[in-house]
């Protein structure tokens, strides 16, 4: 895995009187997990279709190493985005360009707790049952940069807390670069190896802070509540943009 | 009452029989002959070849033009779809060919290129494309571009997406396509038929007009719309189920 420079001078849209991305720098070292926090709104989506070439109307550069290019990307979409007529199965090994051994799948199916419902059709899973899938989708095409837009929004808490629980599993099994977009400071922390703030249009980085608590802590939810207490007090600059 | 449900459609239809052996006898008339007469002449007519030889040269026709119809319209559809300048420039075309009366394409049809086979063909075909292109149009402009970016970040291919993001999402729409154009041209098709060639269903029909055969006229008609009924049930109805399967 390489280092992967994001530099984007200059986001405008068409209509818009105003930039969306303004000298936005980011470096995101190999198997490193980002969470970018920033308020709704803020161009984190515009962000992320950027990196994966969805958006090429822009100004600035992506480097790949010390290559110009698009990294490979496995997406996760705030909507799951599968295909309704394929089955979960099917829309995994649809994504897959060459052929894999199918034991990779079952192996992702398994700890995700998904083989069960391999055979069924999306319109029968939960939403998040339906955001694993979406997870597995990404995590099998072996991605240089996984970006995450807000996986577990509006799934109730418990549901929410198993999804992040599964997702950091997987990713201890196979690290790989995340860029994780949220604005739940807590997700974020529970998560992430360090944080990015942004600010709102123009989205610029405001701060960049390492998280210090070992992954084995992650699961203890008051020493992540203290670390955020902290953070805010130290951090009075970020307040604004939760 | 699942029974009565089973049979009501069959109830109804022997009593459609029935009003029509009524009014008949009641009439007494050679313009309305009774489901019997209609039934043998329809025997003597399959037995002597000449029904089954009429019906498979309209059928030919149809089906060499609804193919065309289709395939044509399908890529053009999707094309002014995906491409808003194509469809600005093509949109009046469309409109004029969608409005032209079918009779007045199938005589100048024969007009410009003779009373040729090709040129039935192609008569039919230019009355039915417009319709198929306005309904994959549409179908291609409601198409869900959260799954196509999907798609293209994932590195799918023009073939991939077309065949599994694109093609799915079409199929209501080439479904009704189908069914309206099988529709639409069987009738152009007798049309075409009855001015300018010397065989098929429409031919025979206006034969049997001049000799104010209705009994043959009927016969015809219910060998014709039988087909049509097969066609949709061993064929249309299995492709709904298939493609659909993944529905609730």
């Amino acid at each position: 895995m390489t280092d992967i420079q994001i530099n984007i001078k200059n986001k405008t849209y068409p209509t818009a009187t105003q930039a969306s991305i303004s000298n936005f720098k980011l470096a995101l070292k190999s198997n490193e997990f980002i969470c970018l926090v920033g308020p709704s709104g803020c161009g984190k989506t515009t962000l992320l279709n950027i990196i994966a070439s969805l958006d090429k109307d822009y100004d600035g550069e992506i480097l790949v190493g010390q290559q110009h290019a698009y990294p490979k990307i496995g997406y996760i979409f705030q909507n799951p985005r599968l295909l309704p007529w394929r089955t979960v199965r099917e829309n995994i090994e649809l994504v897959l360009n060459e052929p894999q051994p199918s034991e990779i799948i079952d192996e992702l199916l398994e700890v995700m707790q998904l083989t069960s419902v391999q055979q069924a059709y999306p319109e029968r899973l939960s939403l998040g049952m339906s955001r694993r899938v979406a997870i597995i989708r990404a995590f099998a095409v072996d991605p240089e940069v996984l970006l995450m837009d807000e996986p577990f929004v509006s799934l109730d808490a418990p549901t929410a807390r198993q999804a992040r629980e599964l997702l950091l599993k997987l990713w201890q099994q196979r690290p790989h670069t995340v860029l994780f977009v949220t604005h739940d400071l807590r997700e974020a922390i529970a998560l992430a190896d360090r944080l990015v703030f942004l600010s709102s249009s123009p989205m610029q980085v405001i701060s960049e802070i390492t998280i210090p608590i070992p992954r084995q802590e992650r699961h203890n939810e008051s020493a992540i509540e203290t670390f955020r207490q902290q953070l805010l007090l130290n951090h009075p600059e970020i307040k604004q943009l939760l | 009452m699942p029974n009565l449900k089973k049979i009501l459609p069959t109830l109804s239809l022997l009593a459609f029989l029935a009003i029509w052996q009524g009014v008949a006898v009641y009439l007494n008339s050679n313009t309305l002959p009774t489901p019997e007469a209609v039934t043998q002449v329809f025997w003597q007519d399959c037995v002597s070849g000449q029904l089954p030889f009429h019906l498979g040269v309209t059928l030919l026709r149809l089906v060499v033009s609804f193919s065309i119809a289709m395939l044509l319209g399908c890529a053009i559809g999707i094309m002014l779809g995906r491409n808003k300048k194509m469809d600005a420039f093509f949109d009046n075309w469309l409109v004029i060919f969608l409005n032209v009366p079918a009779l007045v394409t199938i005589i100048l049809c024969y007009v410009w290129f003779g009373l040729v086979e090709s040129s039935a063909i192609l008569a039919v075909v230019i009355n039915k494309l417009p319709n198929v292109i306005v309904t994959i149009r549409e179908g291609t402009r409601s198409l869900d571009q959260d799954l196509l970016d999907m798609a293209r970040c994932y590195h799918f291919g023009k073939r991939k997406t077309l065949v599994h993001v694109i093609w799915p999402q079409l199929h209501p729409f080439v479904m009704g396509a189908t069914r309206s154009g099988l529709a639409l041209i069987w009738k152009i098709i007798l049309v075409v038929e009855l001015l300018g060639r010397s065989n098929g269903m429409g031919y025979q029909l206006h034969l049997f007009f001049q000799l104010f055969d209705v009994a043959s006229i009927l016969a015809y008609t219910i060998a014709f719309v039988a087909v049509i009924q097969l066609i949709e049930l061993m064929i249309l109805k299995p492709l709904d189920k298939k493609a659909l399967r993944w529905r609730r």
